[in-house]
């Protein structure tokens, strides 16, 4: 009877969890999968007999739409330019702050890391009005300098850079914390010996702490590369894609098909060639480390 | 050594200054925010604007309440959050049977779990919504709740927790004529106490801020949460900036105070992850 219950254990213990990442994980790709073949809207929706095979055409089609060519190049906008400025600001920070080693400096690392928790919608609200043309208040200081009103979030390119500076704004806490995580495994021999062998902090800083946060770095390029390839809030709250389509990012081309338009076998198939991209580039990443790694061999 | 001492402290107030700079941007949005949801309307259309409130008013709180449905919001928000504690029991049940006992396959259920952290949202986002439609769950709490319930990585990180438990206590307790169900409650949870801690509080951020799935599923208002209920606040008085200043406020403030008080969890929590 013991032996009875301790072998059916483990199943009960994990089913209902395994049950539910199957539900609205698993299944799920099949189902994008297949519908991203289909001309499922909400007449399809309704009655599944309207759903009609249509082979490729969803990506003949999507691949010349001109809205979903113009999301690819914002994203490649975004990714090209967030992710080097998230891991440049969050490294550096957290060089800075572990440079401290004292009180003051602990308390730096919780005013770096709050704005990585809060809500995305509020952020986005507030720095809307921040970033408001007459009344905000950046250009009310850029005023106080003479500098001329910036159209933050009305200029098709200044858009797209106000969103990063938001985002940035939002990614620098939890990055940092994973860069000060790694730097205090860094054993303090290695500087000792370092600054005996008369090694000035900067060559320090490039010769020991920079080869050491390898892995860190690593982590923080794939994860920040595949945050930014799925950015959707800020451009979703704050713009709804505009001026022109030119802050509409992949996944709000996504999002939009699918749940304005209720296209979403047309969604799917951008759904599926997102994630194709987010494979090819996490591939690509390991392949980078893999050579590294090999070198520094 | 003295000049490389005075070199050290200098060095030191410099990046004390740098960081002093950046911070007060990293907190910039905070302190306007607040500022700006105590003025009146009428203030807060004023050019150039006044940082100090000229007089301090909670109107803007109340109006939240008044005119706007911001209580249901509130309540859903809450129900969300507490639905998400039963998840995280969810989750600690899945790590402890990977952890501790071996079963037939295993570790391949272990690597599709895995698996599952891989996949972006976008790609699921429009099948959950048609599996969820066929099972009549559009438009209700359920709908809302059950796709963000468990996650992969609460599971590989409690997993990684509990496997660190030892056995002998384990058994001691199933000579002792103890359930596994028992074991579970009696002896794994209030061991796994730090990592319950950090998870907890993640599950309570996720939740109090979840928006995607409360704004995919719910086209009433009476299930709107109160991300979602100010995204359309702000489509509905995009000028009204001194209401969308309260309404954040009011989201922000908790997710804050709750941060300050647990947050040498949230930050050893990155080494427990091992990260490091």
């Amino acid at each position: 009877m013991r032996n009875f219950t301790s072998k059916r254990a483990p199943y009960l213990f994990i089913s209902p969890a395994l049950l539910l990442l199957m539900l609205f994980s698993l299944i799920p790709i099949v189902v994008a999968f297949f519908i991203s073949f289909t001309d499922i809207s909400l007449v399809g929706l309704a009655d599944w007999s309207q759903i009609n095979f249509v082979g490729l055409s969803n990506y003949k089609e999507i691949l010349t739409d001109p809205v979903f060519l113009k999301s690819i190049g914002n994203t490649l906008f975004y990714v090209v330019i967030g992710v080097p400025l998230v891991i440049a600001c969050s490294l550096g920070i957290a060089v800075m702050i572990n440079f401290g080693e004292n009180k003051i400096f602990q308390f730096f690392r919780l005013i770096f890391y709050t704005p990585s928790i809060t809500n995305v919608v509020a952020v986005a609200v507030v720095w809307s009005y921040l970033y408001n043309p007459s009344f905000g208040f950046l250009n009310y200081l850029l005023s106080l300098i003479n500098v001329s009103p910036v159209p933050w979030l009305q200029d098709p390119t200044m858009a797209k850079i106000s969103l990063i500076i938001l985002a940035l704004w939002r990614a620098i806490g939890t990055n940092m914390i994973i860069f000060l995580a790694a730097l205090q495994g860094i054993p303090k021999e290695y500087y000792e010996a370092a600054s005996l062998d008369g090694a000035n902090r900067r060559q320090q800083l490039f010769q020991i702490t920079i080869p050491m946060l390898k892995f860190a770095t690593f982590f923080v390029t794939i994860t920040t590369m595949i945050g930014w390839l799925q950015f959707f809030e800020e451009p979703f709250i704050m713009t709804n894609g505009g001026p022109l389509d030119s802050t509409t990012s992949v996944a709000l081309f996504i999002y939009r098909n699918g749940f304005q338009f209720s296209k979403f076998g047309y969604a799917a198939a951008g759904s599926f060639i997102l994630f194709i991209a987010i494979i090819i580039v996490t591939l690509i990443q390991f392949r980078i480390q893999r050579k590294s790694d090999e070198e520094s061999i | 050594m003295n000049t490389s001492l005075k070199q050290t402290r200098t060095s030191k107030w410099i990046v004390g200054i740098i960081l002093t700079v950046g911070g007060f941007f990293m907190v910039l949005p905070f302190i306007w925010m607040i500022l700006s949801s105590l003025k009146t309307d009428a203030e807060i259309m004023q050019f150039p604007p006044t940082i100090w409130p000229q007089e301090f008013t909670l109107a803007n709180f109340k109006e939240l309440f008044l005119a706007f449905n911001f209580a249901v919001y509130l309540k859903n928000t809450l129900i969300i959050v507490l639905c998400s504690f039963g998840g995280l029991i969810l989750n600690a049940m899945a790590g402890y049977g990977f952890a501790k006992y071996n079963f037939k396959g295993k570790n391949i259920l272990f690597y599709l779990v895995l698996a599952t952290m891989m996949i972006p949202g976008q790609v699921t986002m429009i099948p959950v919504y048609l599996i969820l439609n066929a099972m009549g769950l559009t438009n209700t709490m359920a709908g809302i709740v059950l796709p963000g319930l468990v996650g992969a990585f609460a599971i590989f990180l409690f997993r990684q927790f509990m496997s660190t438990i030892s056995n002998e206590l384990l058994e001691a307790a199933r000579l002792d004529g103890a359930s596994e169900w028992k074991i579970f409650w009696k002896i794994i949870m209030p061991v796994s106490r730090p990592v319950i801690a950090v998870q907890g509080i993640l599950t309570f951020i996720g939740a109090w801020n979840s928006f995607l799935w409360p704004l995919i599923m719910a086209n009433d208002e009476k299930y709107y949460t109160l991300s979602v209920g100010l995204q359309l606040l702000k489509g509905q008085y995009a000028s009204n900036y001194a209401l969308q200043m309260a309404g954040s406020t009011f989201m922000i403030i908790p997710i804050i105070i709750v941060f300050m008080i647990f947050q040498k969890y949230i930050l050893q929590g990155f080494n427990v992850s091992g990260l490091k």
